[in-house]
């Protein structure tokens, strides 16, 4: 029969929709439920107690909450890609078509073969793990950890990328209000009449909090109508955004939160809509009202299915209209517990027993049910269900449900995200917000131990009309509801105790009885971190909202302290948890980082160049012709058609900056190590910066424009960073220096033209009234000048493959014509594009330093440019450069290398030690920093550190390479492998 | 965190990039061109200290960050390394002039 | 009391009645013979090797909370010795040769993991530095693999390979790497130290140094003043703050590091996997949670918390090279205060202040070099010279320019 345990109650609740009846599929078995249910009331409405099992022992494991506290009810949600596993039925909302699995057992959930572990309970004691498995040595890893990995985990990933899409968002306030209970729900009337701009969150897909689930009256109505009332209201206020579905996860810095909005999880399909969308509210305050949590009693046999929180059975009860059970019964500590019997006993459920620990008058009688007063639940049976609980008096009765209330906690979580300390409240028995709270959060109703409704009301209310009041905001602000204020009452009575050998659960999800905490006391783990730690206690994916009280009431109780001495832990964020694809947002995929294209681009895509990553850039790596079948036949062609004639090669994705200024040229006497202050103007020098630590930094070539114009350049790394150090140095270190930089990089389109028709090529789009003869712009000349008649450029002859060269810049929209008109001048000389695998080969050739050799470990010392760093002049890294040990004669130098066995490849990477020592740390004296295969040379070639190199040219040592197995001997030479005069820079 | 930028008002810290102590814009003399052992030695020192000795305080701590994403300034914040909290912010050239520094 | 099969069945048996404390809580003696600031890992690891191996026993460990509350109570439990220069390599393979002993050595199951640790590479730079590093590894007798893509694939094929914005070209694997239970690491050296005879005092808290003409005798405490021989400064973290009671100031910057574990979930990835182009590493626990984290948040903090920046920025990192981990729910974040220093690498060495040694800057890789550091501390305290392996990390190196910067970003704190 379908829905069995659905109330046919009179009074309909307006929470679900008995018109709309969806179907839904648990564990392949099709059932129907309501529009507005959870998948927790559903299941529970078709009598479906059983819906998992726990961490450690395998138990049996049923509903135990109605909300995101939830331990037990952890189902996978959906299937193949868009599985969710661990997500907790009691607030998944309903949806025609959904299909959820129970998790963590082998074979059906009813005779899980795992639960075999129960049976071994008594040598899984907390932190037995610790004690055994170590003999023999060899089988933890082999065997033991092993099996305790396979068993390990709850729920299980698809494995499959998630198809969901995800977003993020800003939000700005003046007040946060966190929870729509009665209290958020004042507070937010209030501080929206006043005029503040207000964002009222809630996780549930309904507001309302505690008001949807009780009977209470507010304002001379039902509870659940002043709630539909109030939001009526709210939503008529411009200044008040409502977003229900939505939790509240942390408190941040300066009052900014953040919040998860579960946009499409209610339904069957998102549509192409994001699944979630991820936050950030940056509030002038915030109320937490986010209510309070009930608090279970913790008794032999108390984990079986049918065990629930009392106020969790009303609400399946009131808002639901769902019975968990057909003869329920209650366990309380409390007066709040018997509003449990009332309630469901009004809408015709039998109530078995009331058994209450105080030894007080019965607050109420039900017919047929036993009312026990100064009595405790000792047992319980029912393997899959609950059937029968034994009393202290002997007593055994048959329920199926028992209700267990053992009082209320506020929900002080968000209030400790800063690390403040709650404080323990002596009549409310609970810890309330104290110590530090985040800077301009407020706590109200009975978050902040206000339990009952009208004081719940009204510290919301009063809070939100002060906070908006010394905002400025004048609107007139009516006054708050009258709600009845109901009885708190409460008693200090947390578990049964008990000398049998039954246990008694504190922690549902990861297994943890009372006897763990004792035993963790026992072996010394006093500290409240320590039992959680050594007992796993509270960790699990309820993070122990439910299990850490009762827990910190053992421990009390067999320290013989109490519970604020005992102390407690620390709550994090998030307050649930919450999908890591959900923080990502977009970032993922080819969407990770931006990608930075350059004004070649669109060319080199033509002509069927392969890319590189390289940074945030996408770079030509080398462009095949047709019929070329390996990466190396395009690069040896690039490279030899390069030498021969000429090649072009995008380098715009070196940084340039413009330095202005009267003083630019001492600032860049400070900047760079060697001299700047002399440069002529029209004229390109090579720099090398230092850190302050005397490191090298970066290099490249600065070009003096005029007097007090300087256009550097920086290597693509480094463009950013270089960029703001000198910002550092003019703003923090040399104010009196009349210098201001730009970044220029992607203003310009720059291009090497290399080779020795270089010049004739350029000669051909250069306007003819510029100069470019050797004689008129020799070797390191620069200049501006127009190209194609007029369109400006800058002219630079600088080199880095060792080939007569130039760079030419055009402004960046002329980027791909200037490519263009290049290629072809150059048809008749067979001009090549290159990438950036030619250009190192060729720098490499050269003897040139990269990214490999400046990696930020080097000094102008190791780099052969020790004399480079001027002594006459104060610059950034020039004292601790002299550092002793980075000036040492037998410091690691930068050379060459060259395999004796030519048909051998080299790598970069290979250690160097002296030929016939063992390849171990103490031998080490160096490492190859780049390698290429020479097409000039016809062979593998290698530049490298190694000690006291340069005095070493034509040793043979030993270059290791384990790794890829490869070690060979190799021949230090010079590194400038080709045109060591460098006559071919200067015809 | 929220910098309350001194021309730009209140900015997520996300536009910038954190340097470290402002104590790095005390940069020392250098030693000079003809400088004695003794004298160099003494720079040394002070170069030592001055790039990497810090105070490290657990508590208000001016530092220096970076607008990266905004007008490229350098400011010094005034922030307590154990709440967070910041209680001032200045521009970094108008710290550097009012200290004196200079090329 | 050893741990023994036949105690644990007998035990089990019995209910448990039988299990001692694994260390004793006694009241503070006048005097030590070694006195150890600092009870988290390291401090432990230095009273468990200083009794075990050099036979100093009449010490004590003064924790100002509980023990291992500090970083070995909040890391990401990677063990690895896998670094690049010549001055850290040994120490950390020395490390990692211990961590391989350590069950046997402590009698106690810290659940020593090597399932291997993958550092991805999405570049030939990167890769020519990795084979650097995998080539000095292999010097070191610490092995190493480098794997291409397919090799990737194979042990990951859940990787996002086919739609990244940095293609993973391949990896360097440390067979022996891994993970350790972080919190068994110290009640394993409290236990094997205590056993010894060294007095564990938590809750008491250093307040000063009594130091007179250059040299330190004792320290004062929350439990009153105490006498040492020796006093040995541990507190990762909190270096800054306890060595300016003894007037020092230090190459160090406090830093926040956040780390993450998300609900448990069924078996999904073996090892330790870290992403190449991006923030973040990841392994999965015992449990069934994956435990990851990511940078620095990058300012100088003593908070234990961080910002939502950084949590999304190592996120982000996570799906792009795993988006198959998109649907695993974050369960918990929490923030370590990490001692930064000048170069990255750490420090153990005597101080200017005679029987005042320090320990500390251990950036956030104190947790795999737990063992090592307990070794070289108790070592250099014992014998008063540097251990072999740990000849590097000098209070002093920077002014002699013998910097240990693996990543080679200089004096910068937040970038190591």
């Amino acid at each position: 029969m379908s829905q069995v345990n659905r109330l046919n109650s009179a009074s309909k609740s307006t929470s679900i929709n008995r018109e709309k009846m969806f179907s839904f599929k648990f564990n392949g078995q099709t059932f129907q439920g309501y529009e507005g249910d959870t998948l927790a009331s559903a299941l529970l409405a078709n009598g479906q107690i059983l819906v998992g099992r726990s961490f450690k022992y395998h138990r049996p494991r049923g509903i135990f909450t109605a909300g995101s506290e939830e331990p037990n009810a952890l189902i996978h949600l959906r299937t193949g890609a868009h599985q969710e596993p661990n997500a907790r039925a009691t607030v998944a909302e309903l949806f025609n078509g959904l299909v959820a699995t129970s998790q963590n057992h082998r074979g059906p959930l009813k005779y899980d073969l795992m639960a075999i572990n129960d049976l071994m309970s008594p040598f899984l004691s907390a932190g037995f793990y610790y004690k055994t498995f170590m003999w023999p040595k060899v089988l933890w890893e082999k065997l033991y950890e092993p099996v305790i990995r396979h068993a390990a985990g709850l729920g299980e990933l698809s494995k499959l990328d998630d198809p969901d899409i995800y977003d993020k968002g800003f939000l700005h306030c003046d007040i946060l209000i966190i929870g729509a209970g009665p209290s958020g729900l004042s507070a937010a009337l209030a501080a929206g009449q006043a005029g503040s701009r207000v964002i009222l969150a809630d996780e549930d897909f309904q507001m309302g909090g505690r008001l949807n689930s009780e009977t209470y009256e507010v304002a001379g109505m039902a509870g659940s109508e002043w709630v539909s009332n109030t939001i009526d209201a709210l939503a008529a206020m411009d200044n008040v955004r409502l977003m229900k579905r939505t939790t509240v996860i942390g408190a941040f810095d300066h009052g900014i939160y953040s919040a998860v909005e579960r946009k499409t999880d209610h339904l069957l399909q998102s549509d192409g809509k994001p699944r979630q969308v991820l936050w950030k509210i940056y509030s002038k305050h915030a109320i937490l009202s986010a209510g309070s949590t009930e608090r279970p009693i913790a008794f032999p046999n108390n984990d079986r299915p049918g065990v629930m929180l009392a106020a969790a059975v009303r609400s399946y009860a009131n808002r639901w209209e769902v019975t968990p059970g057909q003869a329920v019964s209650i366990f309380t500590n409390n007066d709040d517990g018997w509003r449990t019997a009332t309630d469901l006993a009004a809408k015709g459920v039998k109530i078995a027993a009331v058994v209450d620990s105080r030894s007080i008058a019965p607050l109420a009688e039900f017919p047929g049910a036993h009312i026990e007063m100064g009595t405790e639940v000792v047992n319980t049976s029912g393997r899959h269900g609950l059937q029968t609980i034994t009393l202290s008096n002997g007593k055994i009765i048959d329920t199926d449900c028992l209700a267990v209330s053992g009082g209320w906690n506020p929900n002080v979580h968000l209030s400790c995200h800063h690390r403040g300390i709650p404080q323990w409240n002596k009549e409310l028995l609970a810890f309330v917000p104290g110590g530090e709270l985040p800077p301009e959060m407020y706590v109200s109703g009975a978050a902040n131990g206000d339990l009952s409704l009208a004081s719940a009301i009204k510290s919301g209310h009063d809070i939100a009309n002060k906070l908006s009041k010394a905002l400025g905001h004048k609107g007139r602000v009516k006054a708050c509801a009258k709600a009845e204020n109901e009885s708190t009452a409460n008693s200090d009575f947390w578990f049964v105790k008990t000398d049998t050998k039954n246990r008694s659960w504190v922690d549902l999800q990861n297994d943890v009885t009372t006897k763990d905490i004792v035993l963790a006391q026992q072996e010394g783990f006093n500290s409240v971190e320590h039992v959680k730690r050594y007992t796993t206690l509270g960790m699990a994916t309820d993070q122990g909202k439910t299990s850490n009280l009762p827990a910190m009431a053992v421990m009390a109780d067999n320290a013989g302290k109490t519970i604020p001495e005992i102390g407690t832990t620390i709550f994090r964020p998030p307050y649930t948890p919450v999908s890591m694809s959900t923080f990502a947002g977009r970032s993922r995929g080819k969407d990770f980082r931006p990608t930075r294209l350059t004004p070649s681009h669109q060319y080199a895509e033509k002509q069927g160049a392969v890319f590189v990553e390289v940074g945030a850039w996408m770079r030509s790596q080398w462009l095949p012709k047709t019929g070329e079948t390996h990466w190396r036949e395009s690069v040896d062609r690039e490279v030899t058609q390069t030498r021969n004639s000429v090649g072009m090669c995008d380098v715009s994705t070196l940084g340039k900056i413009d330095i202005q200024g009267k003083d630019a040229g001492e600032f860049l006497n400070r900047i760079y190590c060697n001299t700047f202050a002399t440069l002529k103007v029209g004229m390109v020098r090579y720099g090398l910066m230092l850190r302050e630590d005397g490191i090298a930094m970066d290099d490249g070539t600065t070009a003096r424009l005029t007097e007090t114009q300087f256009v550097m350049t920086t290597t693509t790394a480094n463009a950013v960073s270089v960029f703001r150090h000198m910002e550092f140095c003019r703003q923090c270190l040399w104010p009196d220096l009349d210098v201001h930089l730009i970044s220029a990089t992607e203003q310009y389109a720059q291009y090497s033209v290399a080779g020795p028709n270089a010049r004739k090529l350029l000669e051909k789009v250069v306007d003819k009234e510029f100069d470019i003869s050797n004689e008129g712009f020799p070797f390191m000349a620069c200049g501006e000048i127009s190209v194609c008649g007029g369109t400006p450029a800058r002219l630079f002859r600088i080199s880095f493959s060792g080939e007569l060269a130039y760079e030419i810049a055009v402004p960046t929209r002329y980027g791909v014509s200037m490519m263009e008109a290049l290629m072809e001048a150059g048809s008749e000389f067979d001009s090549v594009v290159y990438g950036t695998e030619a250009l190192g080969v060729m720098r490499i050739e050269k003897g040139h330093a990269a990214g490999n050799e400046l990696n930020g470990q080097t000094t102008a010392h190791n780099l052969g440019m020790g004399r480079m760093v001027s002594k006459k002049k104060d610059s950034i890294g020039n004292m601790l450069s002299e550092r002793p040990n980075m000036v040492k004669d037998d410091a690691n130098r930068l050379v060459g290398f060259f395999p004796v066995d030519k048909s051998n490849n080299l790598n970069a990477g290979m250690h160097f030690m002296t030929t016939g020592k063992e390849a171990n740390t103490a031998n080490d004296e160096g490492w190859m920093t780049s390698v290429a295969f020479s097409p000039s040379l016809g062979h593998s070639i290698g530049i490298g550190y190694i000690k006291n190199g340069h005095e070493r040219t034509g040793e043979t040592v030993t270059a290791f390479n384990g790794l890829q197995d490869n070690t060979m001997e190799v021949e230090i030479v010079s590194a400038h492998f080709i045109d060591p005069k460098g006559e071919r820079l200067r015809v | 965190m929220i910098i309350n930028h001194p021309l730009l008002g209140p900015r997520d810290a996300a536009e910038f990039v954190y340097l470290g102590d402002a104590s790095l814009m005390n940069r020392p003399e250098w030693k000079g061109e003809d400088a004695s052992e003794e004298q160099t030695e003494k720079t040394l020192d002070a170069y030592h200290d001055y790039l990497y000795i810090r105070e490290n305080k657990a508590g208000e701590h001016k530092e220096l960050w970076y607008h990266e994403q905004g007008d490229r300034s350098w400011l010094v914040v005034t922030r307590h390394t154990i709440s967070h909290e910041i209680t001032k912010v200045e521009l970094a050239r108008d710290v550097a002039v009012a200290n004196g520094n200079k090329s | 009391m050893r741990y023994s099969a036949l105690k644990v069945i007998k035990e089990a048996l019995t209910g448990h009645k039988g299990w001692d404390p694994v260390w004793r809580s006694p009241e503070p003696k006048k005097h030590y013979d070694v006195i150890i600031v600092g009870g988290g890992g390291h401090g432990l690891a230095t009273a468990h090797y200083l009794a075990n191996q050099y036979g100093i026993t009449n010490v004590a460990v003064l924790e100002k909370g509980w023990i291992g509350g500090g970083n070995v109570g909040r890391n990401t439990t990677i063990i690895r010795s896998n670094y690049l220069l010549p001055e850290n390599e040994p120490f950390y393979e020395y490390s990692m040769k211990l961590w391989e002993n350590l069950e046997q050595d402590t009698n106690y199951n810290s659940m020593v993991s090597q399932r291997g640790i993958l550092n991805l590479y999405h570049s030939d730079g990167q890769r020519d530095a990795f084979v650097r590093r995998g080539n000095g590894m292999i010097m070191a007798g610490a092995g190493a693999d480098l794997l291409d893509q397919d090799a990737v694939r194979e042990m990951y094929p859940f990787l996002d390979f086919d739609n990244a914005r940095f293609p993973i070209k391949g990896g360097l694997l440390q067979k022996r790497g891994g993970t350790v239970r972080h919190d068994a690491v110290a009640w394993g050296y409290a236990r094997g130290a205590d056993s010894k005879g060294v007095d564990i005092i938590q809750n008491c808290e250093v307040t000063g140094f009594d130091i007179k003409d250059g040299i330190c005798t004792g320290v004062k405490t929350t439990k009153g003043n105490i006498g040492a021989n020796k006093v040995a400064v541990c507190v990762a973290g909190s270096s800054s703050r306890v060595m300016a009671q003894a007037g020092m100031n230090l190459p160090i910057e406090s830093h926040v590091l956040q780390a993450f574990v998300t609900e448990g979930l069924k078996p999904v990835i073996d090892g330790v996997v870290t992403f190449g182009a991006g923030h973040f590493y990841v392994s999965q626990s015992d449990k069934g949670g994956l435990v990851f984290g990511g940078d620095l948040d990058g300012y100088n903090s003593y908070a234990q918390r961080g910002n939502l920046p950084v949590v999304e920025d190592v996120c982000e990192g996570g799906i792009a090279i795993m988006p198959a981990i998109g649907r695993a729910k974050l369960l918990r974040m929490w923030g370590g205060i990490m001692d930064m220093s000048m170069d990255g690498s750490p420090f153990i060495d005597r101080t200017h202040v005679k029987g005042l040694y320090f320990n500390g800057g251990w950036c956030y890789g104190g947790f795999k070099a737990t063992p090592a550091s307990g070794m070289c501390y108790a070592h250099l305290l014992a014998t008063d010279t540097p251990h072999e392996v740990a000849k590097g990390f000098k209070l002093d190196r920077f002014r002699s320019g013998g910097m240990i910067d693996e990543k080679g970003v200089g004096a910068q704190p937040n970038l190591h």
